[in-house]
């Protein structure tokens, strides 16, 4: 089965900025990974429930209490660009 | 033995505890080595020098002074760079982490530290964990000690390279699809992957939460019973983590393999696998044979698919995990004209080939449209192998198969070639999908003088067991080699 992947779209969604001779070599390699991946589809699946993970145990539960928490001065010192206690980053909004 | 980088974990905690050596001495052998080798491995990226000394001596004078040690007192251990480490950096082999200083410890981390474990370095990993070679790290590929014209498996290649030159007495690594498992047995040493959950992933950078573990690469099978005490068990910080207080590992080591039911996957043990990786398997198992092991041929055929759910599951949930790698908290920013197009250029920047491959088929496979095809039709081949692993534990105690389908391949070759590179764990993820424990145990050489590994697997939290019949391996097997570069420092 040969699959069909709209690579440049695949990308944006990946927010990854790649150039057209990029995105055309990635678009063949994951032509081959898809095509082998492929092959599954011969086996019957129908009815039978998906495995998202492997535990079998409950979700545990705590106290909502506030507990030990990281510095905020160490955890900004490692951001590209800060203003006082926050992260800065550029426009998101609006017109330039 | 010349140096004392070459013992055991054991030998070394109790050459410390009858005083015959003291930490600082230990941990100058481990430098020394180190410097020697380093210079052809690049098994470390950073080899943490002073916090290391700081850390041998303390425990130097805790001894002095009579106070109580821990179990890893003054043992040199190596960590792979994707687990954070406070105050020293750690860049998960990216180029989009250059520079990261984390601001908390892992779990593990913590945990060796109060075993007293001294923390040597952060070793090289394939970026992200992703690739079997340690090729693709943003900051140069490892090499194998035994020949440093060959890869060291990966993605936890430092890390094995570390234990099998001796500029390490053990290390973490961690293990997605073979990870641990597969460069020790490239490298000739121990590397296990404990039951999902064993051990608290807080602070090891996420790849595929489904399928990550960390894990130990220690020189001998007791010494990764010893290393993965003191990392398992509980943690609040992890929901993941399983609730209750591990065993000893050590309980059942050395008893032998008398009666107990092994179960030889034969999709393994054929086409696709090494001819001399399946002879040294198959001497192994008459060995454990003529010990008293009934072993029994059975089949696993959705292992035949592994392979497929594996490369769509485990990048679906890294081009989730590593969607926070956009620039604005951590790591690198390349500007834009607005935010979106910053994150853009940081991640396509940022990170390497095989990363930016596997975000884009995770993103592929969990996109409208092929999400039921590909992503869920995974995740239902991982529930019918789940079930074929479950019936086959219900007729044999532990599952044994090759570790690698080949010995350590030449730097290069599979590099161009994707798919060629995802075959290396073909024996190894299914493991990761059921999230069941599995170990591999070096048995013997190549013609080449490579190590080859056995994998043993076992039903989900049955860890005493897998390292009862890995003691019995080792034993039959009798391993004794060691890589050309460690004997050659040693004879200076």
């Amino acid at each position: 089965m040969a699959v069909e992947i709209d690579i440049p779209r695949v990308a944006r969604l990946a927010r990854l900025a790649l150039s057209e001779s990029q995105l055309e070599i990635y678009r063949h390699q994951l032509g081959v990974i898809l095509d082998h991946a492929a092959r599954m589809q011969a086996l019957a699946t129908e009815g039978i429930a998906p495995t998202g993970h492997p535990l079998t145990i409950a979700t545990p539960y705590r106290l909502d209490q506030v507990g030990e928490v990281l510095d905020r001065d160490e955890v900004l010192s490692q951001a590209p660009e800060t203003e006082g206690p926050f992260f800065r980053v550029p426009q998101i909004v609006g017109e330039e | 033995m010349s140096s004392l980088a070459d013992l055991s974990i054991a030998a070394a905690a109790a050459g410390m505890r009858e005083g015959t050596f003291r930490a600082v001495e230990l941990l100058e052998a481990v430098l020394l080595r180190a410097t020697f080798t380093e210079a052809q491995l690049h098994a470390y990226l950073n080899l943490d020098r002073e916090g290391a000394r700081a850390a041998a001596e303390a425990v130097d004078q805790s001894r002095a002074a009579g106070k109580e040690t821990g179990p890893l007192a003054g043992i040199p251990i190596a960590l792979k760079d994707n687990m954070v480490t406070r105050g020293l950096e750690t860049t998960c082999s990216s180029k989009i982490l250059a520079g990261y200083i984390p601001p908390y410890d892992a779990t593990v981390v913590e945990r060796l530290r109060q075993a007293g474990a001294v923390i040597v370095g952060k070793t090289n990993l394939d970026e992200f964990a992703m690739g079997s070679s340690t090729e693709n790290s943003a900051y140069g590929p490892s090499r194998n000690p035994w020949d440093p014209e060959r890869v060291p498996g990966g993605s936890s290649g430092g890390s094995a390279a570390t234990v099998a030159a001796g500029s390490a007495l053990g290390a973490l690594g961690s293990d997605t699809g073979g990870s641990i498992r597969q460069p020790a047995a490239l490298c000739g040493v121990v590397g296990m992957k404990p039951t999902y959950g064993r051990v608290s992933r807080y602070g090891l950078i996420a790849f595929a939460s489904s399928l990550d573990q960390i894990g130990p690469i220690t020189r001998t099978v007791e010494d990764a019973a010893t290393l993965l005490s003191v990392i398992a068990g509980p943690d609040p910080h992890d929901s993941t983590s399983y609730p209750h207080p591990p065993p000893d590992f050590r309980s059942r080591l050395g008893r032998g393999v008398e009666g107990v039911r092994i179960g030889v996957v034969r999709e393994f043990m054929g086409e696709g696998i090494d001819p001399q990786v399946l002879a040294a398997s198959q001497e192994t198992l008459d060995r454990l044979s003529q010990q008293g092991a009934i072993l029994s041929e059975v089949s696993l055929p959705t292992c035949e698919h592994a392979l497929s759910a594996y490369y769509l599951i485990a990048p679906a949930e890294c081009s989730a995990n590593l969607a926070r790698f956009d620039g604005v908290r951590y790591g690198l920013r390349i500007a834009g004209s607005n935010t979106e197009e910053m994150m853009a250029n940081s991640r396509a920047q940022g990170f390497g080939p095989e990363v930016t491959r596997r975000i884009l088929l995770g993103t592929y496979a969990l996109s409208a449209g092929y999400y039921e095809a590909f992503y869920i039709k995974a995740q239902q081949v991982r529930t019918l192998l789940i079930e074929e692993f479950r019936r086959a534990y219900a007729e044999v105690d532990v599952l044994v198969s090759p570790t690698s389908p080949t010995t350590a391949f030449p730097i290069g070759a599979k590099a161009a070639d994707p798919l060629a590179m995802y075959l290396s764990d073909v024996c190894t993820i299914p493991s990761n999908l059921a999230g069941d424990p599995a170990i591999s145990v070096p048995v013997g050489l190549d013609r080449e003088g490579l190590p080859i590994g056995l994998q043993l697997m076992a039903p989900p939290l049955q860890e005493e067991l897998l390292f009862q019949v890995a003691s019995a391996v080792e034993a039959v097997a009798s391993f004794q080699a060691r890589p050309g570069l460690a004997v050659s420092e040693a004879a200076e």
